[in-house]
């Protein structure tokens, strides 16, 4: 079955129902889940009344995980086990996390991304997320008295595919089903587009704790379009903080430090950074573990300084940006602020310097992200309040492509590409008699594969012995809306089926996720099971209600034999719902869905025939006769408007 | 209709190449709006990926008949000449020339940082190829004369990748200008 739901999108099941979704902004320094409330989208506090939960999780030596506040306490204290910005580790080796050295962590190299040694045994980012996002759910749960349909994750625009998986992977370890990944600029394009009705090219300047992004945004009525996007997914607040830990080094001449004392100065740099944002100096004073007192003052000049080249690494990121959506600096009506770090003056001084024009900052630059994402949540999952709807276009930050000869990179789907994106290439062997092919997924702009991020490794294998240049290997690269891309080859002249799908080597295979949830304390061995199940039951119950409403809709569509084979389906399917065999109840939603498979086909083929309803050939004809005189000198010279 | 439909048909566009680029942008997102992944959420797995496939579809033809050389490529590969499968373009030994002069002024200009030689060679082939594409017009919509327009095609192929050069060699410039 598919595609049922074309006429009404995700009206199938209890069209009153109000159903529970969440948005939920991931961050580096902070995480926050919100949802809409009788129209409104508004975030969740926690039990004390905060907004705000401290993206930390500290593993206890009672083997309890905490998270938030109460870990924040542990920072300076027990560094090793106390993580925070994890979000800088996602889908990332050692090597690509900057100022490594100046971490507390253990850090253990480990398959496809680093890892932290705690007292807990070896965490890979994504489960130290996990808990984060556990803890997000469950103060979601609480507030809405049940059990979450799903949630929408934002994402840097600027994560590229590894960061991507791996955001969604943690989010499903926490028991979160993702009905999207999000990209955060275009989350905040959402909160503050709907809010002021904005229509016209907005670009968001997103400097958050870690990750700085920009996008270049088409609103219009019911469209939300990404023109380009641009960023740095390892320059945030963080880097800031980095700076002023640098300069109290330089300053107090310091030797190298223990873990403890590097992260207290860490943090009195961070709150000096904060401090500065609404005063002209900031004294810093730090007690070391061996007694020395450091006494400082940062004032907003000498902070501005050393900070530099980090806002102008940000104007660069601007730059690129509005030259690939081939807009001037003119066309922009206004930039929306995003991002705690968008606080610190100098970065308000070179936007609006940059811009000509004040930024926008009417909305919480550390809300905006979950309220776009609750509204975004709220939609998808078919919670429409008065006739709200709109279409969101995104696109990917970075180009894909493959190796070829040389080292060299062939792009196959080129940075800011719309999503979904598909695009299929023929490659050929060099050799006589070569059987196999080497296949290198790269994600990245440079022309040499050694400068991008090499995605995935895998070997076609068994291609007929052929003379050089024979075969004909068609590589097909798959993009879906989360930004998440598939790589399947297959050698077309033989009808020898070599046919290989991966999914990149950082992510967690459904085995890996599966045994992860068991092994957590919170889940029993057969929860697991229990739970498998259930979400069978609940699938199969949507699929049998959306198979009932397009009958009830369409059944002109299909002869009486095929309703009567589809009903026969629906009618084995209901029995085994009832049932407690998830293999049963999988095979008879298979047995539905292959019945239905030529149905959905033609519901689509006439809902695209009805997005067009209306045009009769004659006027299509009538289009291209008008099109001769009039426009000729126009559309000609379109083609050169760069 | 399914996914092997041409774009034109799909877009319901009469298949040339004065196209209307207003008429197409609204088909777009007509299409888009039925077939978006988003709109499939809470649809099975295969519906979802049948949604995936078809807006990827829509944006690749969308792509395809925004750009002028790639409307035109698109073109000629309905009429059975497929300029991408080509393997060796042989071109005359005038365009040959010309496109080294092109390529030698720009390394120059970027070399010795002149934003301003980049820029008016810049703007030279801008309107080179402004007279190419109404020319490729007349070849394609008028005289149907396939083969002419592959011809042109083709140098319209060297002539844009060498109005990205210059555009990335502006760009490098500009943002050494920022530090």
């Amino acid at each position: 079955m598919a595609l049922f739901q074309i006429s009404e999108p995700n009206a199938s099941a209890a069209p009153h129902q109000h159903r529970r979704a969440v948005g939920i902004d991931l961050g580096t320094t902070h995480t926050l889940v919100a949802t809409v409330k009788s129209g409104m989208a508004l975030v969740l506090n926690d039990a004390q009344g905060h907004p705000l939960l401290p993206s930390v999780v500290r593993y206890q030596p009672d083997g309890q995980t905490e998270v938030g506040y109460a870990a924040q306490n542990w920072l300076a204290s027990d560094p090793k086990n106390t993580v925070l910005s994890v979000k800088r580790f996602m889908g990332r080796g050692r090597k690509d996390i900057a100022h490594v050295e100046s971490l507390p962590y253990d850090f253990v190299e480990g398959a496809g991304m680093v890892r932290v040694r705690t007292r807990a045994g070896v965490k890979s980012p994504v489960e130290i997320s996990a808990e984060i996002l556990k803890v997000a759910r469950a103060r979601a749960e609480a507030h809405l008295g049940g059990e979450l349909v799903g949630a929408v994750i934002t994402v840097p625009a600027y994560f590229d595919d590894a960061q991507r998986q791996a955001t969604k992977d943690a989010a499903r370890l926490a028991g979160l089903n993702v009905l999207r990944l999000l990209n955060e600029p275009t989350a905040a394009a959402i909160a503050y587009g709907l809010e002021n009705a904005a229509e016209g090219i907005y670009a968001v300047y997103d400097l958050g704790g870690g990750t700085f992004d920009i996008s270049i945004l088409k609103l219009a009525r019911g469209v939300f379009e990404v023109l380009a996007t641009g960023g740095d997914s390892a320059l945030g607040g963080d880097d800031f903080d980095q700076r002023i830990f640098c300069w109290v080094l330089e300053q107090a001449e310091l030797p190298p430090l223990s873990p403890e004392d590097a992260r207290l100065i860490m943090t009195r740099a961070r709150e000096a950074k904060e401090f500065l944002t609404h005063h002209a100096e900031a004294p810093i004073t730090v007690r070391l573990a061996n007694n020395r007192t450091i006494d400082l003052t940062l004032d907003a000049h000498t902070f501005a300084e050393i900070t530099r080249n980090l806002v102008a690494r940000t104007l660069q990121g601007v730059k690129k940006a509005l030259r690939d959506a081939r807009l001037a600096k003119a066309d922009v009506k206004g930039v929306v602020m995003v991002g705690g770090s968008t606080r610190m003056p100098q970065v308000q001084q070179a936007v609006a310097d940059f811009f000509q024009s004040a930024p926008l900052n009417n909305l919480d630059p550390d809300k905006v992200v979950a309220l776009g994402a609750a509204t975004q949540a709220n939609l998808l999952v078919g919670n429409k309040t008065g006739g709200d709807d709109w279409l969101l276009l995104d696109v990917i930050p970075l180009s894909l492509g493959l190796e070829t000869m040389g080292g060299l990179t062939e792009k196959l789907i080129p940075r800011n590409a719309t999503i979904p994106a598909a695009r299929a290439q023929e490659f050929t062997t060099f050799r006589d008699g070569q059987t196999a092919m080497a296949i290198h997924v790269v994600q990245g702009e440079r022309e040499l594969v050694a400068d991008c991020r090499s995605l995935a490794r895998f070997e076609l294998r068994g291609i007929p012995p052929m003379v050089a240049g024979a075969a004909r290997i068609r590589v097909t690269f798959q993009v879906d809306a989360d930004g998440l891309l598939a790589v399947s080859a297959r050698e077309q002249t033989t009808g020898v089926a070599a046919a290989i799908t991966v999914k990149p080597s950082y992510g967690l295979s459904d085995d890996e996720i599966a045994g992860m949830l068991k092994d957590s304390v919170s889940h029993a061995r057969d929860d697991a099971q229990r739970r498998a199940l259930k979400e069978a039951q609940v699938e199969a119950q949507r699929l049998i209600e959306a198979t009932q409403a397009a009958l009830k809709e369409d059944a002109h569509l299909l002869d009486k034999a095929e309703i009567a084979r589809i009903e026969a389906a629906i009618a084995k399917l209901q029995t085994q719902v009832l049932g407690d065999n998830r293999r049963h109840l999988t095979l008879a939603m298979d047995d539905l869905a292959f019945e239905t498979q030529a149905f959905a086909h033609r519901r689509m083929d006439q809902s695209v025939k009805r997005a067009l309803a209306g045009r009769t050939v004659e006027e299509v004809n009538a289009i291209a006769e008008r099109a001769g005189e009039e426009r000729r000198e126009e559309k000609t010279n379109e083609g050169s408007a760069a | 209709m399914d996914l092997t439909t041409d774009f034109f048909t799909l877009f319901q566009l009469p298949r040339l190449f004065r196209l209307d680029l207003s008429a197409l942008e609204a088909r777009y997102l007509e299409i888009q709006g039925e077939v978006h992944p988003d709109r499939f959420v809470q649809a099975d797995e295969r519906a979802r990926r049948q949604a995936a496939q078809w807006a990827a579809r829509v944006n690749e033809g969308c792509l395809t008949l925004k750009k002028p050389l790639e409307r035109a490529k698109y073109l000629l590969f309905l009429a059975g000449h497929d300029l991408e499968a080509e393997r060796n373009t042989v071109m005359e030994p005038a365009f040959l020339i010309e496109q080294m002069e092109w390529r030698e002024a720009a390394e120059e200009a970027r070399n010795g940082r002149d934003h301003h030689a980049l820029e008016r060679l810049h703007h030279r082939l801008h309107q080179d190829l402004a007279g190419r594409y109404r020319a490729l017009a007349a070849l394609l919509d008028d005289q149907r004369d396939w083969p002419a327009a592959a011809h042109e095609t083709r140098r319209l192929m060297f002539l844009e990748k060498l109005r990205l050069e210059i555009d990335d060699a502006l760009a490098a410039l500009e943002d050494e200008g920022i530090y």
